[in-house]
Protein backbone atom coordinates (compact mmCIF):
# COMPACT_ATOMS: atom_id res chain seq x y z
CA UNK A 1 0.00 0.00 0.00
CA UNK A 2 1.44 3.40 -1.02
CA UNK A 3 1.51 6.67 1.21
CA UNK A 4 0.05 9.27 -0.71
CA UNK A 5 1.67 12.79 0.09
CA UNK A 6 -0.06 16.25 0.88
CA UNK A 7 -3.14 17.11 -0.48
CA UNK A 8 -2.29 19.90 -2.64
CA UNK A 9 -2.92 19.23 -6.08
CA UNK A 10 0.93 19.46 -7.79
CA UNK A 11 0.78 21.98 -10.00
CA UNK A 12 1.97 19.81 -12.51
CA UNK A 13 -0.65 16.95 -13.23
CA UNK A 14 0.75 13.80 -14.31
CA UNK A 15 0.13 14.72 -17.98
CA UNK A 16 1.29 12.15 -20.93
CA UNK A 17 2.05 13.49 -24.10
CA UNK A 18 -1.83 14.49 -25.11
CA UNK A 19 -1.25 13.80 -28.52
CA UNK A 20 -3.77 10.61 -28.84
CA UNK A 21 -7.26 10.52 -29.79
CA UNK A 22 -7.72 11.62 -26.42
CA UNK A 23 -10.38 9.27 -25.87
CA UNK A 24 -9.19 5.63 -24.54
CA UNK A 25 -11.29 6.08 -21.42
CA UNK A 26 -14.56 4.57 -20.91
CA UNK A 27 -15.60 5.02 -17.61
CA UNK A 28 -14.92 5.64 -13.94
CA UNK A 29 -16.36 4.29 -10.53
CA UNK A 30 -15.91 5.31 -7.15
CA UNK A 31 -16.91 3.33 -4.23
CA UNK A 32 -16.58 4.23 -0.40
CA UNK A 33 -15.95 1.65 1.80
CA UNK A 34 -19.17 -0.07 2.42
CA UNK A 35 -19.67 -0.59 -1.53
CA UNK A 36 -21.60 2.55 -1.94
CA UNK A 37 -20.91 3.69 -5.31
CA UNK A 38 -20.12 7.19 -4.66
CA UNK A 39 -19.38 8.39 -8.37
CA UNK A 40 -19.87 6.67 -11.92
CA UNK A 41 -19.71 8.18 -15.05
CA UNK A 42 -19.07 7.00 -18.64
CA UNK A 43 -17.71 8.37 -22.01
CA UNK A 44 -17.39 5.58 -23.92
CA UNK A 45 -19.47 2.63 -23.63
CA UNK A 46 -21.29 0.89 -26.49
CA UNK A 47 -22.03 -2.17 -24.82
CA UNK A 48 -24.39 -2.09 -21.29
CA UNK A 49 -25.43 -5.70 -20.19
CA UNK A 50 -27.04 -4.89 -16.64
CA UNK A 51 -29.37 -2.04 -15.03
CA UNK A 52 -26.57 0.36 -13.45
CA UNK A 53 -27.20 -0.82 -10.43
CA UNK A 54 -26.91 -4.40 -10.39
CA UNK A 55 -23.51 -3.17 -12.48
CA UNK A 56 -21.78 -1.40 -9.88
CA UNK A 57 -22.60 -4.45 -7.22
CA UNK A 58 -21.24 -6.68 -9.21
CA UNK A 59 -17.98 -4.58 -10.04
CA UNK A 60 -17.73 -3.83 -6.35
CA UNK A 61 -17.96 -8.12 -6.06
CA UNK A 62 -15.28 -8.08 -8.56
CA UNK A 63 -13.18 -5.50 -7.08
CA UNK A 64 -13.76 -7.47 -3.63
CA UNK A 65 -13.27 -11.19 -4.41
CA UNK A 66 -9.86 -10.27 -6.82
CA UNK A 67 -8.22 -8.32 -3.56
CA UNK A 68 -9.27 -11.62 -1.64
CA UNK A 69 -7.44 -13.72 -4.50
CA UNK A 70 -4.45 -11.71 -4.55
CA UNK A 71 -4.04 -11.51 -1.01
CA UNK A 72 -4.33 -15.14 -0.83
CA UNK A 73 -1.64 -16.13 -3.99
CA UNK A 74 0.79 -13.61 -2.63
CA UNK A 75 3.98 -15.82 -3.38
CA UNK A 76 5.88 -13.44 -1.08
CA UNK A 77 4.83 -14.01 2.76
CA UNK A 78 4.19 -16.74 4.33
CA UNK A 79 1.16 -16.19 6.19
CA UNK A 80 -1.79 -15.23 4.36
CA UNK A 81 -4.76 -16.23 6.67
CA UNK A 82 -7.91 -17.28 5.25
CA UNK A 83 -9.22 -17.03 1.30
CA UNK A 84 -12.30 -14.55 2.05
CA UNK A 85 -11.60 -12.75 5.08
CA UNK A 86 -12.34 -9.31 4.53
CA UNK A 87 -9.03 -7.34 4.73
CA UNK A 88 -8.43 -3.31 5.71
CA UNK A 89 -7.08 -1.14 3.19
CA UNK A 90 -3.80 -1.33 2.67
CA UNK A 91 -3.56 -5.02 4.96
CA UNK A 92 -2.08 -8.50 2.64
CA UNK A 93 -1.24 -8.07 -0.90
CA UNK A 94 -4.02 -5.96 -3.43
CA UNK A 95 -3.59 -5.83 -6.99
CA UNK A 96 -3.36 -2.83 -8.92
CA UNK A 97 -4.97 -3.36 -12.20
CA UNK A 98 -5.91 -6.28 -14.53
CA UNK A 99 -6.30 -6.72 -18.64
CA UNK A 100 -8.31 -7.93 -20.98
CA UNK A 101 -8.29 -8.07 -24.70
CA UNK A 102 -11.20 -4.99 -24.46
CA UNK A 103 -10.97 -3.27 -21.82
CA UNK A 104 -8.35 -2.66 -18.97
CA UNK A 105 -9.13 -2.10 -14.83
CA UNK A 106 -7.10 0.15 -13.01
CA UNK A 107 -7.26 -0.36 -9.08
CA UNK A 108 -6.57 2.37 -6.36
CA UNK A 109 -7.81 2.41 -2.69
CA UNK A 110 -7.34 4.76 -0.07
CA UNK A 111 -6.46 4.25 3.32
CA UNK A 112 -9.87 5.24 4.54
CA UNK A 113 -11.36 2.28 1.74
CA UNK A 114 -11.99 4.47 -1.25
CA UNK A 115 -11.85 2.82 -4.47
CA UNK A 116 -11.35 4.12 -7.66
CA UNK A 117 -11.18 2.44 -10.52
CA UNK A 118 -10.79 2.91 -14.18
CA UNK A 119 -11.77 1.32 -17.00
CA UNK A 120 -9.66 2.07 -20.02
CA UNK A 121 -8.61 1.14 -23.67
CA UNK A 122 -5.95 -2.19 -22.91
CA UNK A 123 -3.59 -0.15 -24.69
CA UNK A 124 -2.83 2.25 -21.86
CA UNK A 125 0.03 2.01 -19.71
CA UNK A 126 0.02 2.15 -15.84
CA UNK A 127 -2.45 4.45 -14.39
CA UNK A 128 -1.22 4.33 -10.73
CA UNK A 129 -0.82 8.35 -11.18
CA UNK A 130 -3.83 9.33 -12.87
CA UNK A 131 -5.63 7.54 -10.21
CA UNK A 132 -3.86 9.39 -7.41
CA UNK A 133 -4.67 12.67 -9.43
CA UNK A 134 -8.19 11.77 -8.94
CA UNK A 135 -7.50 10.98 -5.48
CA UNK A 136 -6.39 14.89 -5.28
CA UNK A 137 -9.38 15.86 -6.87
CA UNK A 138 -11.42 14.36 -4.72
CA UNK A 139 -10.39 15.67 -1.67
CA UNK A 140 -9.74 18.87 -3.01
CA UNK A 141 -13.68 19.01 -4.43
CA UNK A 142 -15.32 16.44 -2.71
CA UNK A 143 -13.86 16.31 0.81
CA UNK A 144 -13.20 19.64 1.19
CA UNK A 145 -16.74 20.57 0.18
CA UNK A 146 -18.79 21.71 3.43
CA UNK A 147 -22.04 20.57 1.51
CA UNK A 148 -21.10 16.92 0.88
CA UNK A 149 -22.24 14.44 3.26
CA UNK A 150 -19.67 11.32 3.40
CA UNK A 151 -21.30 8.21 2.19
CA UNK A 152 -23.52 9.69 -0.70
CA UNK A 153 -23.63 10.43 -4.25
CA UNK A 154 -21.40 13.01 -5.25
CA UNK A 155 -22.60 15.73 -7.17
CA UNK A 156 -20.10 18.25 -7.85
CA UNK A 157 -20.28 20.28 -10.84
CA UNK A 158 -16.35 21.03 -10.27
CA UNK A 159 -15.10 17.49 -9.73
CA UNK A 160 -16.98 16.09 -12.70
CA UNK A 161 -15.57 18.15 -14.75
CA UNK A 162 -11.93 18.25 -13.70
CA UNK A 163 -12.29 14.50 -13.82
CA UNK A 164 -13.20 14.42 -17.38
CA UNK A 165 -10.47 17.06 -18.28
CA UNK A 166 -8.12 15.05 -16.78
CA UNK A 167 -8.72 11.69 -17.93
CA UNK A 168 -9.04 13.20 -21.70
CA UNK A 169 -5.38 13.30 -21.68
CA UNK A 170 -4.78 9.85 -20.99
CA UNK A 171 -2.89 8.28 -23.76
CA UNK A 172 -2.49 5.11 -25.27
CA UNK B 1 14.69 -16.55 -6.88
CA UNK B 2 12.05 -18.03 -9.03
CA UNK B 3 10.90 -16.09 -12.11
CA UNK B 4 7.42 -18.76 -11.65
CA UNK B 5 5.61 -18.74 -8.66
CA UNK B 6 3.20 -21.36 -9.75
CA UNK B 7 1.10 -22.89 -12.71
CA UNK B 8 -2.60 -23.82 -12.58
CA UNK B 9 -4.53 -25.56 -15.13
CA UNK B 10 -8.28 -25.58 -14.32
CA UNK B 11 -11.01 -27.29 -16.86
CA UNK B 12 -14.07 -25.54 -18.34
CA UNK B 13 -16.34 -25.42 -15.27
CA UNK B 14 -13.71 -24.20 -13.10
CA UNK B 15 -11.91 -27.09 -11.46
CA UNK B 16 -8.46 -27.79 -10.89
CA UNK B 17 -7.01 -30.40 -12.98
CA UNK B 18 -3.11 -29.30 -12.96
CA UNK B 19 -1.45 -27.19 -9.94
CA UNK B 20 2.36 -27.08 -9.44
CA UNK B 21 4.51 -24.72 -7.47
CA UNK B 22 7.43 -23.35 -7.96
CA UNK B 23 9.04 -21.97 -4.86
CA UNK B 24 6.56 -19.82 -3.68
CA UNK B 25 6.86 -19.03 0.12
CA UNK B 26 3.97 -20.48 2.01
CA UNK B 27 2.83 -22.96 0.18
CA UNK B 28 -1.30 -23.47 -0.36
CA UNK B 29 -2.71 -26.73 0.57
CA UNK B 30 -4.90 -28.81 -1.76
CA UNK B 31 -8.03 -27.30 -0.94
CA UNK B 32 -6.61 -23.57 -1.10
CA UNK B 33 -5.88 -23.90 -4.61
CA UNK B 34 -8.55 -25.55 -5.53
CA UNK B 35 -10.89 -22.65 -3.86
CA UNK B 36 -8.73 -20.30 -5.49
CA UNK B 37 -8.58 -22.28 -9.26
CA UNK B 38 -12.30 -21.79 -9.19
CA UNK B 39 -12.44 -18.41 -7.86
CA UNK B 40 -10.57 -17.27 -10.49
CA UNK B 41 -12.65 -18.74 -13.05
CA UNK B 42 -15.81 -17.18 -12.24
CA UNK B 43 -13.52 -13.84 -11.49
CA UNK B 44 -13.03 -14.61 -15.76
CA UNK B 45 -16.09 -14.76 -16.29
CA UNK B 46 -17.27 -11.30 -14.30
CA UNK B 47 -14.70 -9.44 -15.88
CA UNK B 48 -16.41 -10.57 -19.56
CA UNK B 49 -20.19 -8.74 -18.27
CA UNK B 50 -18.31 -5.89 -17.22
CA UNK B 51 -16.54 -5.37 -20.18
CA UNK B 52 -17.68 -1.74 -22.19
CA UNK B 53 -17.03 -3.22 -25.45
CA UNK B 54 -18.50 -6.12 -27.04
CA UNK B 55 -16.32 -9.39 -27.88
CA UNK B 56 -13.99 -9.62 -24.71
CA UNK B 57 -12.89 -13.15 -23.75
CA UNK B 58 -11.62 -12.78 -19.96
CA UNK B 59 -8.89 -11.21 -17.99
CA UNK B 60 -5.37 -11.94 -19.89
CA UNK B 61 -3.04 -10.26 -17.09
CA UNK B 62 -3.62 -9.22 -13.37
CA UNK B 63 -0.65 -7.36 -11.91
CA UNK B 64 -0.93 -7.12 -8.23
CA UNK B 65 1.85 -5.51 -5.56
CA UNK B 66 3.92 -8.66 -5.11
CA UNK B 67 3.47 -11.16 -8.75
CA UNK B 68 1.50 -10.71 -12.31
CA UNK B 69 -0.88 -13.55 -13.20
CA UNK B 70 -0.99 -14.31 -16.71
CA UNK B 71 -3.78 -16.22 -17.81
CA UNK B 72 -4.56 -17.91 -21.31
CA UNK B 73 -7.82 -19.55 -21.85
CA UNK B 74 -8.24 -22.29 -25.10
CA UNK B 75 -11.23 -22.49 -27.06
CA UNK B 76 -12.46 -25.06 -25.08
CA UNK B 77 -12.56 -23.12 -22.15
CA UNK B 78 -9.37 -24.75 -20.29
CA UNK B 79 -7.39 -22.35 -18.63
CA UNK B 80 -3.83 -22.01 -18.12
CA UNK B 81 -2.54 -19.26 -15.80
CA UNK B 82 1.22 -18.51 -14.25
CA UNK B 83 1.80 -16.76 -11.35
CA UNK B 84 4.98 -14.84 -12.20
CA UNK B 85 7.53 -12.05 -10.80
CA UNK B 86 6.28 -9.02 -11.44
CA UNK B 87 6.90 -7.47 -14.98
CA UNK B 88 7.95 -10.93 -16.36
CA UNK B 89 7.34 -10.92 -20.13
CA UNK B 90 6.89 -13.36 -23.36
CA UNK B 91 4.61 -14.90 -20.56
CA UNK B 92 2.15 -15.31 -23.14
CA UNK B 93 4.63 -17.18 -25.10
CA UNK B 94 5.04 -19.67 -21.94
CA UNK B 95 1.52 -20.46 -21.76
CA UNK B 96 0.99 -21.08 -25.67
CA UNK B 97 3.99 -24.02 -25.09
CA UNK B 98 2.42 -25.38 -21.87
CA UNK B 99 -0.45 -25.78 -23.90
CA UNK B 100 1.16 -27.40 -26.46
CA UNK B 101 2.31 -29.69 -24.36
CA UNK B 102 -1.38 -30.33 -22.74
CA UNK B 103 -2.48 -31.14 -26.02
CA UNK B 104 0.23 -33.70 -26.83
CA UNK B 105 1.03 -35.04 -23.63
CA UNK B 106 -2.52 -34.87 -22.00
CA UNK B 107 -5.15 -35.01 -24.55
CA UNK B 108 -3.28 -37.56 -26.54
CA UNK B 109 -2.76 -39.41 -23.75
CA UNK B 110 -5.63 -43.13 -24.07
CA UNK B 111 -5.49 -43.36 -20.55
CA UNK B 112 -6.59 -39.70 -19.48
CA UNK B 113 -10.37 -38.81 -19.18
CA UNK B 114 -11.25 -35.39 -19.74
CA UNK B 115 -11.61 -32.76 -17.70
CA UNK B 116 -10.28 -35.04 -14.92
CA UNK B 117 -6.91 -34.25 -12.80
CA UNK B 118 -3.70 -34.67 -14.76
CA UNK B 119 -1.40 -37.42 -14.25
CA UNK B 120 0.70 -37.76 -16.59
CA UNK B 121 4.65 -38.38 -16.66
CA UNK B 122 5.46 -37.07 -20.12
CA UNK B 123 3.78 -33.76 -19.66
CA UNK B 124 5.19 -33.64 -16.07
CA UNK B 125 8.78 -33.90 -17.02
CA UNK B 126 8.18 -31.93 -20.44
CA UNK B 127 6.60 -28.87 -18.13
CA UNK B 128 9.63 -28.97 -15.63
CA UNK B 129 11.70 -28.73 -18.79
CA UNK B 130 9.93 -25.83 -20.53
CA UNK B 131 10.07 -23.67 -17.20
CA UNK B 132 13.96 -24.39 -16.60
CA UNK B 133 14.49 -23.50 -20.58
CA UNK B 134 12.21 -20.48 -19.43
CA UNK B 135 14.36 -19.44 -16.35
CA UNK B 136 17.28 -20.06 -17.69
CA UNK B 137 16.26 -17.79 -20.64
CA UNK B 138 15.46 -14.96 -18.24
CA UNK B 139 18.96 -14.90 -16.37
CA UNK B 140 20.74 -14.45 -19.89
CA UNK B 141 18.53 -11.56 -20.65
Amino acid sequence: MQFFGGSEISPSAPTLTATGAGNNAHMIYIFNRNGVCLLYREWNRPLHTLNPQQDHKLMFGLLFSLKSLAAKMDPTSVDKGNLGVPQLPGQGCSFHSFRTNTYKLSFMETPSGIKFILVTNPRTGDLRETLKYIYNLYVEYVAKNPLYTPGTPIRCELFNTAVDQHVRTISS
Amino acid sequence: MAAIYSLYIINKSGGLIFYKDYGSKGRMDTNDSLRVASLWHSMHAISQQLSPITGCSGIELLEADTFDLNCFQSLTGTKFFVVCEPGTQNMEVLLKFIYELYTDYVLKNPFYEMEMPIRCELFDIKLTQAIQKDRVALLGR
